[in-house]
């Protein structure tokens, strides 16, 4: 191997301490169904003694990984089997999974990680009692918890659309924020409403560990859109293929980090390495904005005519660079665009450039969906169900994965700023259109699987 | 071989690279290769160290060149090489 010059080292270290190069989550999954039982008391010690065994070492690891490469380690985080499966021999009620909520928080608590995502239950066709117990049980449980993160898959590309699941979920959002409304109903930030959800993710919130999954596994989330902004800021007026072939080197570079950050501390905490999660995930601070390289790709704001375009072609290109960057590629993989995340994304709404319905169609083209959008606390259960109904059909028959996770504030209206705090950020209340939807979520049963899921 | 990366970059001074090479010798590290230039008023610098036999860690090393970089009024880091391999060679 030719040595490494100096060119290629500063390189690198302008990336990290200029640039925003971090690595957004370790993540490890935790399988919990051999902790099942039909004693509550037992489930929980069961499920609690397993999460502090497996992931003991995770966040003390994470931090040498760190000093050793010099490469921040923002978030090390954990997900678990939907718990909704877990306790449904245990579970006769909703407060009996809320005491499963109290359990998870305890144990991310003592192992220091700042989230542990899977409360969840995947209902995409049909929804039994007990997780409908547990959709039931998330107000409560996101009220009473710091840690836990909360995720509900109602529809998929190959069984449809679960309308009842999406009619109560229209509600579930509702009270949930209802719940924490005296902290700007941070509770729905912990709340994720998914179409194909992915087993394997590692962002929060909507992470959990697919009962597909091994024992226990790392998943790693790379992030940095502020490198791709200022490579870009090199190629200003350059043609499409110019700005492209940038967008997937800096790409490639930014997932190789993350890869060796996966085998590393797959090696050191003996648990095999899942995949990379290919993501431009930003944050509040400055420099850290993919709404940013949308202005640098040539848009006055994120937004404008053109945004949907831009944001497809960064997409894809952030996919082909990373792709060969990473052994295992999976979960979300894409550029994330949520609203109070991200400093451009915020700056757009308070100019009037971003709506609900542009985050919407660029929502077709990435790899989320409708994120960490705040708007009226007023707004009807049924219009939040008719908004996750439009997401999750955008992902059912584009066969890939879209979310919603939605904030109706309490008391707010728009023209108000919410603010959640940390990497959370803050967004100002944005309008939603008026018009009712009443009759159509009213309607009982699902949607039927499109005609392009019978590939058999 | 179990190789580290030790960056120097600040303004210039009498003595950069004597002090470094002088606390990297007490601790038993071996210098593979230096490189390093001035821009301007402002140095900058890349050892490629062997810390096999090194009497501290990669960690601890980081450390005191935190402490001495402040001393000579420079930034000094100490990172594992693979994290530049991973990024620039396929």
């Amino acid at each position: 191997m030719i040595m490494i010059n100096m060119f290629e080292v500063n390189e690198t270290n302008r990336m990290i301490n200029q640039e925003n190069l971090d690595v957004r989550t370790i993540t490890i999954g935790i399988n919990l169904i051999d902790c099942i039982d039909s004693d509550l008391n037992r489930l929980n010690q069961k499920i609690y003694n397993k999460i502090t065994t497996v992931a003991k070492d995770l966040v003390t690891v994470g931090n040498d990984i760190e000093k050793d490469f010099g490469i921040p380690i923002v978030n090390k985080r954990i997900s678990v089997t939907p718990i909704a499966l877990i306790g449904s021999a245990a579970c006769t009620c909703p407060k009996d999974y809320v005491t499963i909520a109290k359990t998870l928080d305890k144990a991310a608590k003592v192992v220091g990680v700042n989230f542990i995502g899977g409360y969840s239950a995947l209902v995409s066709k049909g929804m039994t009692k007990e997780e409908e117990n547990l959709i039931r049980s998330i107000p409560e449980a996101l009220a009473v918890t710091e840690h836990v993160c909360s995720s509900i898959n109602v529809g998929s590309s190959k069984s449809g659309i679960n309308m009842d699941a999406v009619r109560l979920m229209g509600e579930i959002v509702l009270q949930t924020a209802e719940h924490t409304k005296e902290r700007d109903s941070l509770g729905c930030a912990k709340l994720v409403i998914f179409c194909n959800a992915p087993d394997d993710n590692p962002f929060m919130a909507g992470a959990f560990h697919g009962v597909t999954e091994a024992d226990a596994v790392i998943n790693v989330g790379v992030s940095g859109p502020g490198v791709v902004k200022t490579a870009l800021e090199k190629v200003r007026g350059e043609s499409f293929e110019v700005l492209c072939e940038t967008i997937k080197k800096t790409a490639f570079k930014v997932t190789r980090v993350g890869q060796l950050v996966a085998k590393e501390a797959s090696k050191r905490l003996n648990i095999p390495f899942g995949i990379i999660d290919l993501s431009l995930a930003p944050t509040p601070a400055i420099g850290d904005s993919v709404a940013d390289i949308l202005v640098e790709i040539g848009l006055e704001y994120a937004g404008a005519p053109g945004t949907t375009a831009a944001l497809a072609l960064l997409n894809d290109q952030v996919k082909k660079g990373g792709v060969m960057a990473s052994s295992y590629v999976g979960g979300l993989s894409g550029a994330f665009i949520p609203v109070s995340e991200d400093q451009g994304m915020i700056d757009a709404v308070v100019a009037g450039a971003l709506t609900l319905e542009k985050l919407e169609a660029m929502t077709c083209v990435c790899s989320v969906g409708l994120d960490m959008i705040a708007i009226p606390g007023d707004t009807k259960a049924t219009t939040i169900s008719g908004i996750i109904a439009d997401e999750m059909a955008i992902g059912m028959i584009n066969q890939k994965t879209t979310a919603v996770r939605i904030i109706p504030v309490i008391d707010k209206e728009v023209g108000d700023t919410v603010e959640f705090g940390g990497l959370l950020g803050y967004a100002p209340v944005m309008p939603v259109n008026k018009f009712s939807c009443d009759n159509f979520i009213q309607r009982t049963g699902r949607i039927p699987a499109p005609i392009h899921s019978f590939k058999n | 071989m179990k190789r580290a990366i030790i960056t120097v970059i600040g303004k210039d001074t009498v003595g950069i690279i004597g002090k470094v090479c002088t606390y990297l010798a007490e601790q038993n590290v071996n210098i593979v290769d230096i490189t390093q230039t001035l821009l301007g008023e402002y140095f900058n610098m890349m050892l490629i160290t062997n810390i096999e036999e090194s009497k501290r860690n990669i960690q601890e090393l980081n450390l005191d060149l935190e402490v001495l970089g402040k001393e000579i009024g420079v930034i000094i880091k100490c990172q594992h090489e693979d994290i530049f391999n991973k990024m620039h060679r396929i």
